[in-house]
């Protein structure tokens, strides 16, 4: 297979030079070193680790998407796959994201396991047709005959001044459909966690990272770093207990509600942050058994407020925990507004550590 | 511009020229076709992979002669590769003169024209053949019928179009996975699919495949490698693509095979499907069923270019026009596609020319839009079955006693089919839940209980036909 590789490489006119994009991962080589203290790594390089052991483990598993090969990846989650794996394992597409879609899931209908590429889910919206009608619709639709076995993934949500067609969310979007699992990854160990069970589900699963955490370092724990490491998809994580409010929220917004946290505490408020991981399935149970202890509901979220995450999950808990509740639910989304660029503007659309914390103490009664 | 490169990239234009021309001008008379593809030192050079990837070589042998500082040269290096320059401006034409030619093999009348290159097709598959385009177009008659009564809620026919339905089928291995649009029924049929479980489908009854989960004519079987109907237009195209990757990496002997009508091909999907799979170089054979009209649209407001098969050449995609309703054309182009698919790892452009002598569906009446001459036209002088049965006959394989014989046996296994769907059980309840997911989650568990619970406390509420 060796000199298949090169020889397709030569015709794509790679010269020796191409000898350089072989390079140490020193990052995840370190990482690997089994030494004794704590190990951090960036949800970057967990991303990537996860992407690299599941090709090797699975033959079946592929990636595809525009700039994931010659060029590393557009934000160099596949980095060194290229070369580690050849042409026919990690697909430089042309640009066409209703193509490359369509093409995934034929290929993930003849039994291959694709692992899609968007270069932002702004993207996805050209080929959203195949996402609910030919993966998330085809189990159901074809009685159980074709099952799609693929993960669509790639960033997310806002990122710093790219401006309204570069900033929206999509998880509300993807997760009110039936047949998709919907995912978003907060720290390292979600990312490996998350990406490895969402490449094993025999599901379609669209799997929603965050451009400005790839480069945030986690602390990682030995279990994590194992290569059969998994989480399981449906199950939020308690980041953080607490016994007066829960706050619910994913991805970046997880971050900005640990430092509300404390803050929180520093005033006597004892939060309990709530990482959801999986936006479908919803863990309803993790979020009404945090409830019933609070009595308090804080939900965040970084997309458009109507129809959005936050909204679904208020009615579960007004549903499930009416009685349990000492406050109306608060929820805390993204301005009503298409993103805006301007760097002022744009912080002013999203919620930010202080809105949660606002948000918190007068479900506390302690402010308007 | 052949004088100023070296000889050997001048015979792989030669080559590449006289391949292009060789597979529109039939020029002897031998009954099997022959292949103008260029062999030897293009293949050994520079890939390790036996396959002919002449386009591919054709650029690096034109790179390696390395760059002009000539200003006499005729010939400009741009991303791409070298080209050609002249100075005189020069607009390519919207069309040819002449409309790229139809291949058959056999007249209006079913009578074989001389001349005609065509692969052989046995005594067996050709009575096969011929019975299963009238069992398609009795199925069709009867499956129409009953909608319009009332027992069906809905039905497409394929009239006019069997011979391309049967004929393909015929050419193709059952490993070949096809991804039908919804006007390829025969295809199953030739498989296997047995009437009664087209009637299952079409009642949306228990023994359904499809679990009473689609409407009806969407068709699905895992066993015979058909994928599901799914009813968005041209979205099959790439996913064909997708597999035809997926049996190249397996390195099996089978293709994979989509068939779409002449309005399909204005879909964005389409020039994606077909782009990629000549870039992918998938196994993949696109047949485009141009029938003239995609519901009420003619093809003179889908497109202005000439048909569908010259967008192949704009892929890079081998391609060839074919007479649709010409059994024997049909199984010839497909056969001989599917070989060069899988060999050469290429995708196929076959455009089949035929009129949909059916309405769209049982929603239309293309008396509305078209003439009723026009139709009967179609139907009587152009028909694929009589032209396909007189050939059949003048062989001495086929007879008036052969023909009602098979008629009258249909009809019969058709109302018979007809009657068991319609009064076999409705899919069970659980089905409404079971196959969003590989495995139920916990909701869609809690929402089955709730309806449970809400059909027994409210049983009037509720239609008494549904199997709980």
């Amino acid at each position: 297979i060796r000199e298949k590789m090169w020889g397709i490489l030569r015709q794509r006119g790679i010269d020796g030079g191409g000898l350089s994009l072989r390079r140490t991962r020193s990052a995840l080589v370190s990482a690997r070193s089994y030494a004794a203290g704590s190990k951090e790594m960036t949800v970057r390089d967990a991303l990537n680790s996860a992407i690299d052991e599941e090709m090797s483990a699975d033959p079946k598993v592929f990636v595809m998407g525009e700039e994931v090969g010659q060029y590393q990846g557009a934000y160099k989650i596949t980095k060194g796959l290229l070369e580690k794996y050849g042409p026919e394992r990690v697909y430089d597409t042309p640009i066409t994201e209703a193509g490359f879609t369509g093409i995934g899931v034929g290929a993930a209908y003849a039994g291959l396991k694709p692992v899609v590429e968007f270069m932002t889910f702004n993207f996805s919206m050209q080929a959203i047709d195949h996402i609910i009608n030919s993966a998330a619709k085809s189990n159901y639709m074809s009685a159980g005959q074709i099952n799609v076995p693929i993960v669509f993934r790639g960033p997310n949500g806002a990122a710093a001044g790219v401006g309204a067609q570069h900033s929206q969310c999509y998880a509300a979007w993807y997760a009110s459909v039936p047949g998709l699992k919907v995912l978003a990854p907060y720290s390292a160990e979600d990312a490996r966690g998350l990406l490895k069970a969402a490449i094993r589900d025999p599901d379609p699963v669209v799997f929603l990272e965050n451009e400005l955490l790839y480069g945030e370092s986690f602390p990682i724990s030995e279990e994590a770093l194992d290569s059969s490491f998994c989480l399981p998809i449906g199950k939020a994580k308690i980041e953080r207990e607490g016994k007066d409010v829960t706050i619910v929220t994913f991805s970046k917004m997880v971050g900005f509600a640990l430092k509300a946290a404390e803050k929180l505490a520093e005033e006597g408020i004892s939060a309990e942050v709530i990482n959801l991981r999986s936006i479908r399935p919803l863990d309803r149970e993790t979020i009404n058994a945090s409830v019933r202890k609070t009595s308090r509901l804080v939900t965040v979220e970084e997309g458009f407020p109507q129809h959005g995450v936050c909204a679904e999950i208020c009615a579960s808990v007004v549903e499930e925990s009416f009685s349990y509740l000492d406050a109306p639910v608060e929820r805390i989304a993204g301005a009503d507004v298409p993103m805006p660029y301007a760097a002022n503007l744009e912080r002013l659309a999203l919620p930010q550590v202080e809105d949660i914390v606002r948000a918190a103490k007068r479900a506390c009664y302690r402010s308007k | 511009m052949a004088q100023h490169l070296k000889s050997s990239s001048k015979s792989i234009l030669l080559n590449i020229l006289r391949h292009n021309i060789g597979f529109s001008s039939p020029s002897h008379a031998s009954r099997h076709l022959r292949h103008n593809l260029p062999h030897g030192p293009l293949t050994t050079r520079l890939s390790p992979n036996p396959i002919t990837r002449y386009c591919n070589t054709m650029v690096d042998t034109l790179s390696s002669i390395g760059s002009h500082e000539d200003t006499n040269s005729q010939v400009m290096d741009f991303p791409g590769g070298k080209v050609a320059f002249t100075p005189e401006i020069h607009f390519i034409s919207e069309s040819n003169e002449e409309r790229v030619p139809c291949y058959r093999v056999l007249d209006d009348n079913g009578q074989q024209l001389t001349n005609s290159q065509f692969v052989p097709v046995s005594k067996e598959i050709a009575v096969k053949m011929y019975s299963d385009m009238v069992t398609l177009q009795m199925m069709d008659n009867i499956f129409y019928e009953a909608q319009r009564q009332g027992r069906l809620s809905f039905y497409a026919t394929a009239f006019g179009e069997e011979a391309i339905n049967i004929a393909s089928a015929a050419a193709l291995s059952p490993d070949d996975v096809i991804f039908p649009q919804y006007r390829e029924p025969g295809v199953l049929l030739w498989r296997g699919f047995t009437l009664q479980e087209f009637a299952n489908q079409c009642f949306g009854n228990k023994s359904d495949y499809g679990k009473g989960r689609q409407m009806p004519v969407h068709y699905g079987s895992n066993k015979l490698n058909y994928f599901t109907v799914s009813a968005t237009i041209a979205t099959q195209l790439p996913n064909a693509v997708g597999a035809a990757y997926s049996l190249k990496m397996d390195e099996k002997d089978a293709c994979a095979v989509t068939f779409f009508g002449d309005g399909g091909s204005s879909e964005g999907d389409f020039h994606a499907a077909l782009n990629f799979a000549a870039v992918m170089e998938a196994p993949v054979l696109f047949i485009c069923r141009n029938n003239g009209w995609a519901i009420s649209t003619p093809t003179s407001d889908q497109f202005r270019s000439d048909g569908v098969v010259v967008k192949g050449r704009a892929y890079g995609i081998r391609s060839i026009r074919v007479d649709g309703n010409d059994a024997l054309a049909m199984y010839s182009a497909v056969h001989e596609a599917r070989e060069m698919a899988i060999r050469e790892h290429r995708p196929i452009l076959i455009e089949a020319l035929t009129y949909r002598v059916g309405h769209h569906s049982t929603s239309d009446d293309s008396t509305r839009y078209r003439s009723a001459d026009e139709i009967e036209w179609w139907n009587k002088a152009r028909n694929p079955l009589s032209r396909f049965r007189t050939w059949v006959e003048s062989n001495g394989w086929w007879s008036d006693e052969a023909e009602s014989d098979l008629r009258s046996k249909i009809k019969k296994e058709m109302l018979e089919a007809i009657r068991v769907a319609e009064k076999t059980e409705k899919p069970n309840l659980n089905h409404m839940f079971s196959d969003v997911y590989d495995v139920p989650p916990l909701n869609l568990r809690e929402q089955e209980l709730l309806v449970r619970q809400a059909i027994k406390s409210h049983p009037q509420d509720y239609p008494s036909d549904v199997p709980l």
